[in-house]
């Protein structure tokens, strides 16, 4: 293992502190519609994730779109506990914010890099929401 | 954070448990915004009363309370719910008792769904039941301050109405409704309203199908973005902004538009910019709009088409009219049904009026309070659906796991008659 370096710093969303594998998502994430909160799956059948598990994972993506339904949702998946273990995403809207919060996940936004390009899916990484701050402990094997 | 005395006594809990309980989500949401202060609203539009299996669950174990507080409130406690501070409406939900034999929906759900709209009309929710609130008694007016939720009644309440809303959602509009605050944020300031990029209409748009087509391309375009849309288009009617911003909401997070001339805050295109000077074109022309068509109808592969589904958003009256027009001395297709979803007062008029009776005698219904995508309910074995809505095109498919056609209302009616389906874009 390499040693941790910081990748990304943003802004505190969600304070808090997890430690996990990355699943990054190229596109935006529709909530209602776009997730089955009962697997925790993408759904979205035009999604480059459709029928990958978020569930303990933290989950890297531009931003949030479609309905309002969105934190709603990802409320439920805390509720179900199929939730994703924390959040990075790039554009702040409502939905994804109070996503975050109702979800109760460390949640991070508006970073000095595209955490998309920065960070590849399996990376293990650490996610220090209350200092805002990305570390990369672990790369993901390229395949 | 800035909070007002009056907003400190309510986090303090000088006005109950549930009303500390909201502004404690409120205060958490506002700071994952960086909002610098609440604002005030009177006008909230969220979703109490819609069945799921996990609200069943909660009114088991502590009844409406614990469903409010948990899902409205984010809280952990059971918490009793005091009468709403401010006005508020429910939005679309599930069917009600009276689409029984017409739509499968589980009977559990119709019945605990009769049961909130006593307990939360009890506490001052208006049961408007559907996502057009603007349609049917909540009109907000310009510069009005709100806390809706629905993309699609959000997109039209900032850029048709001139209201200020963020895309809110469940717990901020259920803690907007016990506080009358809402995080003061993006839609709520002049500077965030403001055009951010040019959408030039180079192939003509007049029509209800077309309006669709150009939002679902917006959308795509321009994500979260304020679009500016000029050029080759016709004076849109209510029915076409509503199709454009529930398909430009669909296809990205648009919240607020302008259309130079129609809309409120856009007397000229200079003006939607705000006078920081207009930008290069996002060019919308013929191969924008065929390639826009052919993105949402690449969910359909057999051309045997089993329902239609009309009104989404939720119907207006002309657009009953014009079905009960379209079907008048018709006859569906065996195999095939047709919905029209409405709001239920619009639907009190159109049964008055005789359109209703017209839809009925073809083999159509017009329903309410819901819609196949909200609800996960279409006709039994429906495997292949036609409708006029970009947005229920762009849901459908995955929430049902069934084949989608996108074409104009006429197309879609004689798809319910012949059954098959002969869409094109013209």
């Amino acid at each position: 293992m390499s040693a941790a370096r910081t990748v990304l710093r943003g802004r505190t969303v969600v304070p808090g502190v997890v430690e996990g594998e990355a699943l990054v998502s190229a596109d935006t994430i529709s909530g209602w519609g776009g997730i089955d909160p009962a697997t925790g799956t993408i759904i979205e059948a035009r999604h480059p994730l459709a029928g990958v598990c978020f569930t303990g994972r933290i989950l890297v993506f531009p931003g949030a779109k479609g309905s309002s339904g969105w934190s709603g949702f990802f409320q439920t998946t805390r509720l179900l506990g199929t939730g994703p273990l924390g959040m990075i995403f790039t554009v702040t809207t409502t939905k994804a914010a109070l996503g975050a919060v109702v979800t109760r996940v460390p949640a991070l936004a508006d970073p000095d890099g595209d955490p998309v390009r920065l960070l590849r899916t399996g990376d293990l990484i650490r996610l220090d929401a209350t200092a805002g701050t990305v570390e990369l402990l672990n790369r993901a094997v390229s395949g | 954070m800035i909070l007002t005395d009056d907003e400190r006594r309510m986090r303090d809990g000088a006005d109950g448990p549930a009303v500390a309980a909201a502004m404690d989500l409120l205060i958490r949401y506002a700071a994952a915004l960086d909002a610098e202060r609440l604002c005030t609203v009177r006008n909230v539009a969220g979703t109490t009363t819609q069945p799921s299996p996990l609200k069943a669950r909660l009114v088991a174990e502590g009844g409406w309370d614990r469903a409010f507080s948990v899902i409205n409130l984010d809280a952990d406690e059971t918490l009793p719910i005091p009468p709403m501070a401010v006005p508020t409406c429910q939005l679309q939900q599930g069917f009600g008792p009276d689409a029984a034999g017409v739509v499968p929906y589980p009977a559990e759900f119709v019945a605990l769904q009769s049961d909130a709209e006593v307990f939360y009309g009890g506490r001052g929710v208006s049961v408007l039941a559907t996502c057009t609130p603007y349609q049917v008694g909540n009109l907000p007016v310009r510069g009005e301050h709100c806390a809706w939720m629905e993309s699609s009644a959000v997109v039209y309440a900032n850029a048709v109405l001139g209201a200020r809303t963020n895309c809110e959602g469940t717990a901020s509009t259920g803690a907007a409704s016990l506080t009358g605050r809402v995080p003061c944020w993006g839609n709520h300031h002049d500077e965030h309203r403001r055009g951010t990029h040019l959408v030039r209409v180079d192939t003509p748009v007049a029509t209800f199908l077309d309006w669709g087509l150009l939002g679902y391309f917006t959308g795509d375009a321009v994500q979260e973005a304020r679009p500016v849309v000029t050029g080759d288009h016709a004076l849109p009617e209510l029915t076409d902004l509503k199709h454009f911003g529930a398909a430009a909401a669909s296809s990205g997070g648009v919240e607020m538009y302008h259309v130079p001339g129609v809309t409120p805050e856009a007397p000229t295109t200079e003006a939607a910019f705000g006078g920081a000077g207009v930008p290069e074109p996002i060019v919308y022309g013929a191969a924008e709009r065929r390639a826009t068509y052919e993105r949402l109808n690449d969910q359909g592969g057999s051309e045997d088409v089993d329902f239609v589904l009309l009104g989404c958003p939720h119907a207006s009256l002309d657009q009953i009219r014009d079905a009960a027009r379209a079907l008048d001395g018709r006859r569906l297709h065996p195999g095939t049904e047709l919905w029209i979803m409405a709001p239920r007062a619009l639907a009190a008029v159109a049964e008055r009026s005789g359109y209703t009776a017209v839809i009925e005698r073809a083999g159509g219904r017009v329903l309410t309070d819901s819609c196949p995508a909200m609800s996960r309910a279409a006709p039994e074995g429906t495997r292949v659906f036609a409708t006029d809505s970009a947005k229920q095109a762009h849901y459908l498919p995955a929430i049902l796991g069934i084949e989608a056609w996108f074409g104009s209302t006429a197309e879609c009616v004689d798809a319910a008659v012949t059954g098959r389906w002969r869409g094109e874009l013209r």
